[in-house]
């Protein structure tokens, strides 16, 4: 009342006036904060989508090489001509009994050194669980018991349908997993979270069990262990990653070999045949329809449900050699030998579909017996040898069909050999997949949800479709089905749903892209199918770290993949450069530096808001680029004198390479000559119009030859321009080799003045 | 000529405008239909490099909302009110002293220090009231675990530096 109070009055309220204020405005400035955090995690998140998917496309450029390989490359040597077979021929694909001799691990001898797991058959669940315990451990399964499990895994395979069904009366509930991709500690993980498999503790997983991470092996062995163990209530679904091709790009084959130096070929044969018998998908209370990519308008799961899996070897390819699964014999002895059908390379995808035609061999100086001399001779040809190394992938029968015939070995040397197809001869075969029942597998295999209604072609992928919210709809009536589970796509929180909760993506490999990206997680299914979801990060590190530090660590190594894919640009992107520099000043502005690399690196990302992050150092929003490009190149360049330019080839086609030498390398032993470097080299380069002399390719070759024993090792290349993943090389420290200095004359550096 | 050139660079400021909204825009746009999610905008706005307060924020969604509210956002209405805040330079984020100022009001004895329990009081009472996950993940990153306050200075300047 007095003008006292009222001051104070006056006083308490400026006071609560500024405290308001105040709060205000650090909310309001904490708020504009994280949404700048929230900002970068999802671009961080583009990044990885957008390289990772990028590099799929790469097995469709892949294909196109050899494409150009077929049309424009006339071999002028039998050198050339043998280097070009071995491409396009495939390896011999045993025969049963060869098959009973590779699976022969009673034969192979377990040192008494040895101190992991021994395993006995049939397994019990003892076994099972001191599976999980010793791979915890770090220990290794011996190739005998991995041989004998295999074994044991495929007879079980064999006689289950191609649709797993579950029911919820016998087991109280159902798991469902989806993609694993060698990351052991998530699937230990889950079996430590949720409990172990047991007849009330049904489990599905759904495909994607390898590649990319470092223990597929292990994964493998402790699915397959559960499943000959409670074959009731422990399921597989085939992913298409279970797929002796896609394993050769994305780790798994290299895993196998790195980890079982002297039978990993043995176990990678037996895999190829385990993987065709994985059933495709799996049906619960015949409500809930589980498989791992998706569904296309065409989805016929009557179809689906009598075809034979078995046919389809890998998704990848489907050999066309019979359209409408008449015997071919007729047609194909009539063509004349000399008419060159389309070699096809046996390991590619078959985006285009090629004329139906039998493989041809010209006659040629094949070398090689076995693989301990790389260094082709331009000897005649061993016809034995060559036979041998004869396959198509996926036709057993053609084989059979052709031993039978008695047509290896039985040629004289030096003739040309043609290799035709037998009628189906052998009952206990069945003719190749109709391109009905192969589209029904890869349409379930590589397919992904989209939100758009429809049903179009998957581009990214290079297989399946993108299938919209009608297609699910109209397939789940069809069926009389409630929804649908898959996996196939990684997401941030382990899961997604979509369609109207009518699809459901389950994730399993949690950080995925790098510690933090993701999280995992699984669904858990009662007799009320309602889904029940359960979100896991597998890596303690990261639950200490604020979202701030989670987000840094993430973006950090994002950032990496996407200086190294800029490094690998350098020389378009300098071109790009230049023409926005008409004056020739060196600078350009920023928002043109953001137009030149989307238009060189076409990866869909937010440029502009990356920037900060990758440009260090502009002034008036300009950048000096040339500076610019030679910093990302010190970053990534750790021999300095191999060329730059030449490097930065490398780096942008790795994965190709290395995939072309592993197919090389075609008995896995790690090493291939160096004249066949130089020939996939001089045949990559012209495809690639990239213009480097001979010369300069024998120079890096010889300099990377470290004992020089006339060999490479694959996997010491790779690391030597830093290509190979950490964890699959075992020590490090390779001595800085005592190149040879390349030969700057006869080569073109483009970008420098 | 002056006006020439002024006018030469506002088109291309506009430009480049565009250019930054679109990206924005685009990042969450996860459909690929030219509309987000309302539940995003603030992001995307605050991203752009303007700081509103909540009550701005839903001002400027209803400039952006279509007649019938749907729940998504489209680009075609969005870009030009986007624009206009940012050629006009609104909302602007307030600098690193004036933010420490305001710290130092709710810290009036001049510790150098918020406690925790004081942090959370003033950011879930006063003003535009924190959610318990802001708050969470506020205190995450700011709070001190030995002594269990905030040290303000600090951790502007954290903060800062990251914003750069």
């Amino acid at each position: 009342m007095g003008s006292g109070t009222s001051t104070q009055h006056h006083f308490a309220f400026q006071n609560a006036e500024k405290a308001f204020r105040a709060a205000t405005l650090i909310q309001r400035w904490y708020r504009r904060y994280a949404a700048r955090l929230e900002m970068r995690r999802h671009c961080t998140w583009r990044i990885f989508q957008s390289i990772e998917y990028a590099g799929q496309q790469d097995q469709v450029k892949l294909h196109d090489f050899f494409s150009y390989l077929v049309d424009h490359f006339t071999p002028s040597s039998n050198h050339e001509r043998d280097f070009l077979n071995r491409m396009f021929t495939e390896k011999t694909f045993p025969q049963d009994a060869e098959m009973e001799k590779l699976s022969d691990y009673e034969s192979i001898e377990v040192p008494d050194s040895y101190t992991g797991p021994r395993l006995s058959f049939p397994l019990l669940p003892d076994h099972a669980t001191a599976l999980v315990e010793a791979f915890r451990l770090k220990q290794q399964l011996h190739a005998r018991y991995v041989l004998n499990l295999l074994h044991e895994t495929r007879k079980h395979l064999v006689q289950l349908p191609n649709i797993n069904r579950v029911s919820t009366c016998y087991s109280e509930e159902v798991t469902v997993c989806g993609d694993l991709h060698g990351q052991l500690d998530d699937l230990i993980f889950i079996f430590y979270k949720n409990g172990l498999p047991s007849p009330e503790k049904a489990y599905v997983f759904n495909g994607d069990f390898v590649d990319r991470g470092k223990d597929s092996v292990e994964i493998l062995m402790v699915l397959f262990a559960f499943m000959l163990v409670y074959p009731k209530e422990f399921h597989l679904n085939r992913g298409n990653h279970e797929d002796y091709m896609v394993n050769l790009r994305y780790g798994f084959t290299k895993e196998v070999m790195h980890k079982y130096k002297i039978h990993g070929k043995k176990i990678l044969k037996i895999l190829q045949d385990v993987f065709c018998w994985l059933p495709l998908a799996t049906l619960v209370d015949e409500k809930v329809l589980i498989l791992h990519g998706g569904v296309s308008d065409m989805t016929d799961l009557e179809l689906l449900a009598k075809l034979d899996r078995h046919k389809i070897v890998s998704t990848l390819r489907r050999k066309t050699r019979k359209e409408n699964g008449k015997p071919a014999t007729t047609q194909e002895k009539a063509t004349p030998p000399s008419c060159a059908g389309r070699p096809t390379p046996w390991f590619l995808p078959q985006s285009r579909s090629l004329p139906a035609s039998p493989l041809r061999l010209v006659s040629c100086g094949a070398p090689r017996a076995g693989r301990s001399s790389s260094i082709p001779c331009s000897g005649p040809a061993d016809a034995e040898e060559l036979a041998r190394r004869v396959r198509r992938s996926g036709d057993l029968e053609l084989d059979r069909g052709r031993q039978q015939a008695g047509f290896p070995g039985s040629r004289a040397q030096g003739e040309p050999l043609l290799v035709t197809p037998e009628a189906d001869s052998d009952a206990d075969e069945p003719p190749e997949p109709t391109p009905e029942e192969w589209k029904q597998v890869v349409d379930i295999l590589w397919s992904d949800p989209m939100a758009q209604e429809g049903c179009k072609a998957n581009t990214v992928r290079g297989g399946g479709c993108y299938f919209g919210p009608n297609v699910t709809e109209q397939l789940l009536q069809k069926y009389n089905l409630q929804f649908l589970i898959r996996s196939h796509e990684c997401k941030p929180e382990g899961y997604e749903f979509c369609h109207s909760r009518k699809v459901l993506t389950i994730f399993s490999a949690s950080n995925y892209y790098e510690v933090g990206s993701n999280r995992g997680a699984y669904v858990k299914l009662g007799p009320a199918l309602t889904p029940y979801i359960v979100q896991y990060q597998a890596n303690k590190a990261t639950h200490m770290l604020t979202m701030r530090q989670r987000i840094s660590r993430v973006e950090e190594s994002a950032l990496r993949s996407l200086r190294e894919k800029l490094f690998a640009h350098s020389s378009h992107l300098l071109g790009e450069f230049k023409k926005h520099d008409a004056d020739k000043t060196g600078f350009i502005s920023l928002s043109d530096w953001a137009e030149a690399v989307e238009s060189v690196l076409r990866l869909g990302l937010p440029w502009r808001m990356l920037r900060p992050q990758l440009v260090s150092s502009s002034m008036d929003n300009t950048l000096e680029y040339k500076s610019w490009l030679e910093g990302l190149a010190k970053e990534q360049l750790s021999h300095e004198n191999i060329q730059s330019s030449l490097l930065e080839t490398l780096y942008r086609n790795r994965s190709n390479l290395e995939t072309i030498f592993r197919i090389i390398d075609s008995d896995h032993s790690g090493f291939i000559s160096l004249d066949e470097f130089r020939q996939t080299w001089k045949l990559f380069s012209s495809h690639m119009n990239i213009d480097i002399t001979d010369d300069c390719v024998c120079d890096l070759a010889r300099s990377i030859d470290f004992n020089k024993d006339g060999h490479i090792d694959i996997n010491e290349f790779l690391e030597a321009f830093r290509l190979v993943e950490q964890s699959c090389t075992e020590g490090d420290a390779s001595d800085c080799p005592q190149a040879t200095n390349t030969n700057d004359s006869g080569c073109s550096k483009p970008g420098t003045p | 000529m002056a006006d020439d050139k002024e006018r030469g660079g506002t088109e291309i400021a506009v430009a480049e405008y565009h250019k930054k909204i679109k990206e924005a825009f685009e990042v969450f746009d996860h459909e690929a239909n030219n509309t987000v999610d309302v539940r995003e905008i603030g992001t995307i706005i605050r991203s752009l490099g303007c700081c509103p307060s909540e009550g701005e924020l839903h001002d400027l969604i209803a400039e952006v909302e279509e007649e019938e509210p749907t729940g998504y956002i489209r680009f075609e209405k969005f870009l030009p009110v986007m624009t206009e805040v940012l050629l006009e330079r609104r909302y602007r984020p307030s600098p690193e002293d004036t933010l420490l100022r305001a710290f130092e009001v709710l810290d009036p004895s001049k510790r150098g220090f918020l406690t925790k329990e004081e942090l959370i009081k003033y950011m879930t009472e006063e003003g535009e009231p924190f959610s318990q996950e802001e708050m969470e993940e506020m205190l995450s990153a700011a709070i001190d675990p030995e002594s269990n306050s905030i040290y303000y200075k600090d951790y502007i300047a954290m903060m800062v530096v990251d914003d750069s």
